[in-house]
């Protein structure tokens, strides 16, 4: 139940994000949701995208430097409280989020947040085991 | 004020001083000095042959390689139980350049120093604040028993913290001020901060070394701390501070002290002896030092040479301000640094490239060194923790390699500039 995320490194330098999409729309991969995370120097966007492998080669024969990660999806419905309830339970467990973002999908119901964790099985089996509705990365491109 | 009749000597009465000591040096280190030897050797020149002063050109050079060759100690031309103390200065692939000291070495850097603080006007009476940095580098130390020599009073309160650097030269009553002329802007921007005006100090003059600074640096120094403030010349091969100065009358250039210090500059492709006035790399033999001495050692600054006698009466040849290197050197507040130290240390990280561009620019009065390291799949994460400690960990060796900080910006792939050739591996944005 892991998501295929990219991520690329962006140097704090205009034009850049710019150029990372224009590379994607050329090659036709649609985009499902980023983040972007920066410091005072420099950035990294994460990605998920219909196209995991061709974006990677794209972007990386771009010229740009381009990792490919493991995340976890998790669906919540659209109301206050859907983020809480799964934080409660990573906090309960003890669960190191390294990072997470989140986007609302079509229909409005529902929303879909990306975590990253330390330990992605144990983080994985937990949430499972608690409920919660995790998504494949076809399943979030199909939403 | 002058400290020694020898500055004032007819040419011809300072030159038979020089050949008589070059000529018991090249004994010395025939002798002494194998490595040495051996060059002469090559060169198929003798002791013997060294007659008169224009014979120097018959000696092989010494360079910095040859140092590095014999590090630590394979130069020295005394036994190490004359010797009494060590200083050493970065080198360029990481073993530091090491030089020697027996007790008349100590007294002879003291007395030099001293000469040197009185072409300044430096007297008993005064009050030196010393802000060069004691350690091994030469600067700190030297500038210090100069003082004690001269018989002034001397404050060793060494680099840093200029907020007390400034009540220490409030309260005490400083007249001379001994720093870098970027720390000598950096003290002033701190009195600024801190509301103290260069009239509620006793400050008359500065003397200021070991890196490169400009005519409006010197101006700027100046009018910020309401002082004179005047250039110095030294090198830890040749001796450290001490070697040239500029006297208070002087607009050319600093005296050499070249009865201890036989200066030439040389062309440094055909390694060919230039007249006085034309612009090469600067050689020194050292004519009175025992444990480490050097017969035309190439120094790598670019100077030029004047014989014309100074107004204030010495005799002495003048060298003109340093202006470039030879080699790739950069000084970065005080500090040398070769980019092939930076080099070394990134190849020694693990996943590192050894794409890397070196930027140099000045904030406020101080140099800022910064390494652009482009990011390759291997080092690069989706987690910005991870390329933090990265960077943090090459700032931390760097700084454990050349004792600087520098800020270390990480970069896309291939943005570095791939020259055909050389890689330009240093950009010098400063304006000095």
């Amino acid at each position: 139940m892991r998501v295929e995320q990219i991520a690329v490194f962006l140097e704090n330098k205009s034009g850049r994000l710019a150029e990372i999409t224009r590379i994607l729309a050329e090659n036709d991969i649609n985009i499902r949701a980023l983040s972007v995370a920066d410091t005072a120097d420099f950035g990294i966007l994460r990605l998920i995208v219909d196209k995991v492998d061709l974006a990677k080669e794209v972007l990386r024969s771009g010229g740009f430097t381009v990792g490919k990660t493991n995340v976890v999806a998790v669906e919540v419905p659209d109301r206050s409280g859907g983020l809480a309830s799964v934080l409660k339970v990573v906090n309960e467990a003890g669960l190191n989020v390294e990072y997470m973002y989140a986007f609302v999908n079509k229909s409005g119901a529902n929303a879909v947040l990306i975590f990253r964790f330390d330990e992605m099985d144990q983080a994985i089996a937990i949430l499972q085991e608690k409920g919660f509705t995790l998504l494949t990365g076809a399943q979030i491109c199909a939403l | 004020m002058i400290w020694q009749e020898i500055e004032t000597l007819p040419r011809a009465g300072l030159e038979s001083i020089q050949i008589r000591r070059l000529q018991g040096l090249v004994y010395r280190m025939y002798d002494r000095v194998l490595p040495y030897r051996r060059k002469m050797d090559e060169a198929g020149v003798k002791p013997g042959d060294i007659k008169s002063l224009a014979d120097l050109r018959k000696l092989p050079y010494t360079t910095k390689d040859d140092l590095r060759d014999n590090y630590p100690f394979g130069l020295f031309a005394t036994p190490m139980d004359d010797v009494i103390r060590v200083h050493a200065s970065s080198g360029t692939t990481g073993k530091s350049t090491v030089v020697g000291y027996t007790q008349r070495d100590i007294d002879l850097w003291a007395s030099v120093m001293a000469r040197c603080l009185t072409m300044a006007g430096v007297t008993r009476g005064d009050m030196v604040h010393n802000a060069y940095g004691y350690g091994l580098f030469t600067g700190g130390l030297g500038a210090h028993y100069g003082i004690e020599a001269l018989g002034a009073t001397v404050i060793p309160v060494s680099g840093g913290n200029s907020k007390r650097q400034i009540t220490i030269m409030r309260d005490f009553g400083s007249t001379v001020l001994l720093s870098t002329p970027s720390y000598a802007l950096n003290l002033a921007d701190a009195m600024a901060d801190a509301g103290v005006s260069h009239e509620q100090l006793k400050l008359r003059v500065g003397i200021h070394g070991a890196e490169p600074w400009s005519e409006n640096m010197r101006e700027e120094v100046e009018r910020k701390l309401g002082i004179k403030a005047v250039d110095i010349y030294g090198l830890s091969e040749i001796i450290g501070p001490g070697v040239a100065m500029e006297c208070l009358h002087s607009e050319h250039g600093m005296h050499i002290l070249e009865d201890n210090f036989l200066p030439e500059v040389i062309d440094p492709d055909t390694l060919e002896p230039l007249p006085y006035g034309e612009t090469g790399e600067l050689v020194f033999t050292t004519l009175t030092k025992e444990a480490f001495p050097l017969i035309r050692y190439r120094t790598k600054d670019i100077s030029r040479l004047f014989i014309e006698p100074c107004g204030c009466g010495r005799t002495l040849i003048r060298m003109e301000k340093v202006t470039g290197r030879t080699d790739d050197m950069l000084i970065i507040r005080g500090v040398n640094v070769f980019p092939s130290q930076v080099e070394h240390v990134l190849v020694g990280v693990e996943g590192v490239e050894p794409h890397y561009q070196i930027e140099v620019t000045r904030e406020g009065s101080l140099d800022v060194m910064s390494v652009l390291v482009e990011v390759s799949e291997d080092i690069f994460s989706d987690e910005i923790k991870v390329l933090e400690q990265l960077s943090k960990k090459i700032q931390a060796e760097i700084k454990d390699m050349l004792g600087v900080t520098c800020k270390v910006k990480l970069v896309e792939p291939r943005s570095i500039q791939r020259s055909e050739g050389k890689a330009q591996r240093v950009i010098d944005r400063r304006k000095i």
